[in-house]
């Protein structure tokens, strides 16, 4: 009988990393302090846009504990290259997207409130930031572009010279003759137009950077808030020019929330590093929340008109949908895909939509720039899909769920008119597991319980599916990413036989340590605590892609199983030589290899130990060892699906939405964790719920931002926020060996338009935009009250 | 440049600092106790809470030098001779955290919380006391039901 503990793939195995987290040990960023260190601080731009005159730094560098002062011009000395974004995108007449240059700091311009101008050193924080104060900078103010309905105007102002009307492109993708086509025999279209709100990411723990250089190795060292430091150091070797990367090494330690927002190479860590060498002592930076406000990527921000069109059953014939993105002021690094290649391939959604034609035109503003934020691209396409479905069942009065589930694919493969070719799911069993769970059959009774209260109640449905695992190398290199998205996995196991598990991969909160663990424990047989998880360090780790797009169960364990698959294969070599058996007769499980037909057998630790000690077989016959390392290049996409219910209850006195109800059935594929992945679907409900309630991120007319702190911005709180019920439909994912398809992002994908649908289910209208705060709420219940006042 | 004192998780401690010095930045800088962390500036997020003569308040809107003569607890101070505080294992047993950022914070609200109502919480009263605690990774979901069952496990 097997002795080791039910740790293994499907266990609810509570977290191996929370121990420091919970006894104040965690190690982030801001807790790491190197000898000498100095303290940088940003003098950033007050303006929305305007020219950098003259930079005047006498006084400050007076101030006390100044170490340097630097700017734009002397990274322009050093050659320091500007930050890249790594997807080129063509528009629909062929010509390239247009990148304006993104240098760490300002290059004689100003393009958003917050950009950076000079930075200053000093001793402490609070003399660099005292500084920072003194430095003059004399700007001339140009007009602002805010307004992303009128930033393309004719005459507006121009905010990167290469793109003189303010488009960074005018993509588009898809059939648009068979669109067209499919349109004009209608019986019946549906039309809407969708504001998709912005939001910032607002990670717990802000962003933070150390730059530390070596003289005597002339080796950089970057410890940084980063979701892929190999990536980061890619960048900064090959585009930004630091260092070439062995001399350059990118440590991204415990990371306090992502979201997306971490994954991208920003000013302020460019700054640390090449500033380390600069002034010969190590370089900190810790964001203030407003600076992250004001600085880190944002997400979203869509306008969109979408059209829907059915035929005399129902059924939908086709999809189109104009989109116009903002990017901000500059192309962040992976801002160009996101509401391209992230977006317009999702527009199917759940559904048999044989024709779909989307253009989508992005544009520079004078806001901070706008990347990918949690589902990045797939909830905007999501918000689209289930919104135009929500309101076709209505007009046509039929039963919104029955009408989704009229519309349902429901044999797969499925080959989708962009892009896509769906490998596996259960659409309409979700969606009947989730009405069950849900009662939507005593829906009606509640309703009627809340109308006799005042109340208006109404129950809204999300049927999302979203493009995870990202992805096949190959296939997102033809579509214009600069990388190719692969992982790597090397499984280290040691004479005695622990295990240290080197990950591409990187944990901010997933508890890969916990998860990869699992795998490898349950693989090996060998208890959970025997095996160590390596990530963040490219010293440690060779390459590696990193984590987001609920990537990392799908392709980093993948990269894992195929280096397991490896290791493996060489103990049964160890194995077979040390019990003199032929390898074919080697079985391996439980932790044991046996020879087959007999009683002879050896524990996983015995063969590891025989590996090193080499005592049993010769050079010749084996190599020493058992180390392997694998690289995994996925054969598809992965496609996580599954149906939100939402059901609220308005206060029409007050316009607070009360959210009653929250039920989702999630398709993931293999769980490795339940508890785990639990936690990450309610996480990315409250995400969803903030976007559609709460979060709003408002800049003024002169590109102000008037929401830049906790004070102003609606983080969702523990008292606006319900409790949810969850389940699984599980069908495994064919494109990786696990099964596993992802659940990272699936509630922010899934919840802002289940949110909005029992909105207006409850109103009675269509008309309330993200965020319905009380004030929008109230102001559109009214409406709705005179109407029942009028019945 | 003065000089404060206090006892921080039981032991006596005191530096030379400017007055301006939060407490916070005492704890992380000066001591070098970074269990406690700063998520906002603004009072609003409650990752920098610490128990000062045993009531929570927010490190990174107290001067340190207010705190002279106090009695501050982190969260490295809360697990006794390696046992784990009932709060702390709660919260690992629910799955009460993700990144841990907000974790510290969370904790010594929770157990603030209990000081104050009691043993017995329901899950809103949590809620509603949890307003000055903000968490982006768990939804508090996993949040409430550990301090509930935290708040049960206490002495």
């Amino acid at each position: 009988m097997s002795t080791v503990p039910t740790t293994g793939i499907g266990a609810p195995v509570r977290r191996k990393e929370d121990h420091r987290f919970i006894t104040g040990k965690g190690n982030y960023t801001d807790d790491i302090n190197r000898a000498g260190q100095t303290h940088a601080f940003f003098v950033r731009s007050p303006h929305a846009h305007a020219t950098i005159k003259k930079i005047d730094t006498k006084e400050a560098s007076k101030m006390p504990g100044v170490v340097g002062i630097l700017t734009g011009a002397d990274l322009a000395a050093d050659k320091v290259g500007g930050l890249i974004c790594g997807w080129m995108i063509h528009s629909k007449d062929g010509s390239p997207m247009k990148a304006g240059a993104h240098p760490a700091l300002a290059d004689g311009k100003v393009r958003y409130v917050g950009d950076h101008v000079a930075v200053v050193i000093a001793e402490t924080y609070a003399e660099a930031k005292d500084a920072a104060e003194k430095v003059v900078v004399d700007y001339g103010v140009l007009p602002a572009v805010v307004e992303l309905a009128s930033c393309t105007v004719k005459g507006v102002t121009t905010i990167h010279d290469v793109a003189a009307d303010n488009v960074v492109y005018d993509w588009h993708l898809g059939d648009k003759a068979a669109t067209e086509a499919a349109f004009k025999k209608a019986k019946h279209i549906t039309k809407i137009d969708l504001v998709n709100n912005r939001l910032v990411p607002n990670a717990m723990e802000p962003r933070a950077a150390i730059g530390d250089y070596d003289s005597g190795e002339d080796a950089f060292t970057l410890y940084t808030t980063s979701q892929n430091p190999h990536v980061a150091r890619l960048i900064l070797s090959a585009f930004i020019g630091i260092a070439p990367e062995h001399k350059l090494r990118v440590i991204a330690p415990d990371v306090g929330g992502g979201f997306g927002s971490k994954i991208y190479v920003y000013a302020e860590e460019t700054v640390c590093v090449w500033a380390a060498k600069k002034v010969g002592r190590p370089v900190k930076w810790v964001a203030d929340r407003t600076e992250e406000f004001l600085a880190v990527a944002h997400g979203r921000d869509h306008m969109t008109h979408a059209e829907m069109a059915l035929d005399a059953d129902g059924k939908i014939l086709a999809v189109r949908v104009k989109t116009r993105a903002n990017l901000g002021a500059y192309l962040s690094t992976f801002a160009s895909a996101v509401p391209t290649y992230l977006y317009a391939p999702l527009l199917s959604g759940q559904y048999n939509v044989p024709a779909i034609y989307a253009e989508v035109e992005a544009v520079y503003t004078n806001t901070a720039p706008v990347d990918a934020y949690r589902g990045a691209g797939r909830p905007e396409a999501t918000f689209v899909v289930e919104r135009l479905v929500e309101v076709a069942a209505r007009q046509l009065g039929e039963d919104p769920a029955k009408f989704r589930l009229k519309n349902f694919i429901n044999k797969w493969p499925h080959q989708t008119p962009v892009i896509m070719m769906y490998d596996a799911g259960d659409y309409a069993g979700s969606m009947k597991q989730a009405m069950k769970l849900a009662d939507v059959a005593g829906f009606g009774k509640r309703k009627r319980d809340s109308a006799k209260q005042g109340k208006l109640r109404g129950l809204g449905y999300s049927a999302y599916i979203e493009a995870c695992g990202i992805a096949p190398s190959a296939a997102v290199g033809s579509l214009g990413a600069g990388v190719g998205l692969w992982e790597s996995a090397e499984v280290r196991v040691n004479p005695i036989g622990t295990v240290e598990v080197l990950t591409g991969s990187h944990s901010h909160g997933q508890g890969h340590e916990t998860t990869f663990a699992q795998l490898v424990a349950g693989r090996l047989g060998i208890p959970i605590d025997q095996v160590a998880i390596v990530h963040g360090d490219t010293d440690k780790v060779q390459m590696g892609m990193g984590t987001y797009g609920s990537r990392s169960g799908a392709v980093g364990m993948s990269a894992i199983v195929k280096a397991l698959d490896k290791v493996e294969a060489k103990a049964k070599k160890v194995a077979a030589l040390c019990m003199e058996a032929a390898e074919a007769d080697i079985d391996f499980k439980d932790g044991r290899f046996s020879v087959r037909g007999t009683d002879k057998s050896m524990a996983f630790g015995e063969v590891s130990l025989q590996a090193y000690v080499a005592h049993k077989f010769t050079g010749e016959q084996l190599e020493p060892g058992l180390k392997e390392g694998a690289f995994y290049d996925p054969t598809n996409f992965t496609f996580p699906a599954g149906v939100h219910i939402c059901e609220v209850e308005i206060d029409p006195e007050t316009g607070i939405t009360k959210v009653v109800n929250w039920t989702a059935v999630d398709d993931f594929g293999t769980v490795i964790n339940p508890m785990i992945v639990e936690g990450q679907v309610h996480g990315g409900i409250a995400q969803g719920i903030g976007q559609a309630l709460h979060e709003g991120t408002i800049y003024d007319k002169n590109g102000q931002l008037l929401t830049a702190s906790f004070m102003d911005y609606g983080m969702p709180r523990a008292d606006d926020l319900p409790n949810y019920t969850l389940g699984f439909n599980s069908t495994a994912a064919p494109s990786n060996p696990l099964g596993i398809k992802g659940c990272g992002e699936a509630g922010a994908i899934a919840a802002p338009p289940a949110v909005i649908n029992a909105i207006t289910d409850a109103l009675g209208h269509e008309e309330i935009a993200m965020p319905a705060t009380p004030q929008a709420v109230w102001l559109a219940a009214q409406k709705t009250l005179k109407k029942m006042a009028a019945e | 440049m003065a000089t404060v004192s206090m006892t921080v998780n039981g032991k006596a401690v005191s530096g030379t600092i400017e007055p301006r010095t939060l407490l916070v930045q005492f704890l992380r800088e000066n001591l070098r106790l970074t269990g406690t962390h700063v998520g906002c500036d603004t009072s609003q997020c409650g990752a920098c809470v610490v128990h000062v003569d045993g009531k929570a308040v927010k490190s990174c809107t107290t001067l340190a030098m207010s705190c002279d003569g106090a009695s501050v607890t982190t969260i490295e101070g809360l697990a006794q001779g390696g046992v784990l505080h009932p709060m702390q294992e709660a919260f690992r047993e629910h799955h009460g955290l993700q990144c841990g950022y907000c974790t510290p914070g969370m904790i010594m609200s929770a157990i603030d919380i209990v000081n104050r109502k009691g043993k017995k919480l329901d899950e809103h009263t949590i809620r509603e006391e949890l307003e000055g605690n903000i968490c982006r990774c768990t939804g508090y979901h996993n949040i409430v039901k550990a301090v509930e069952a935290g708040a049960a496990a206490m002495k």
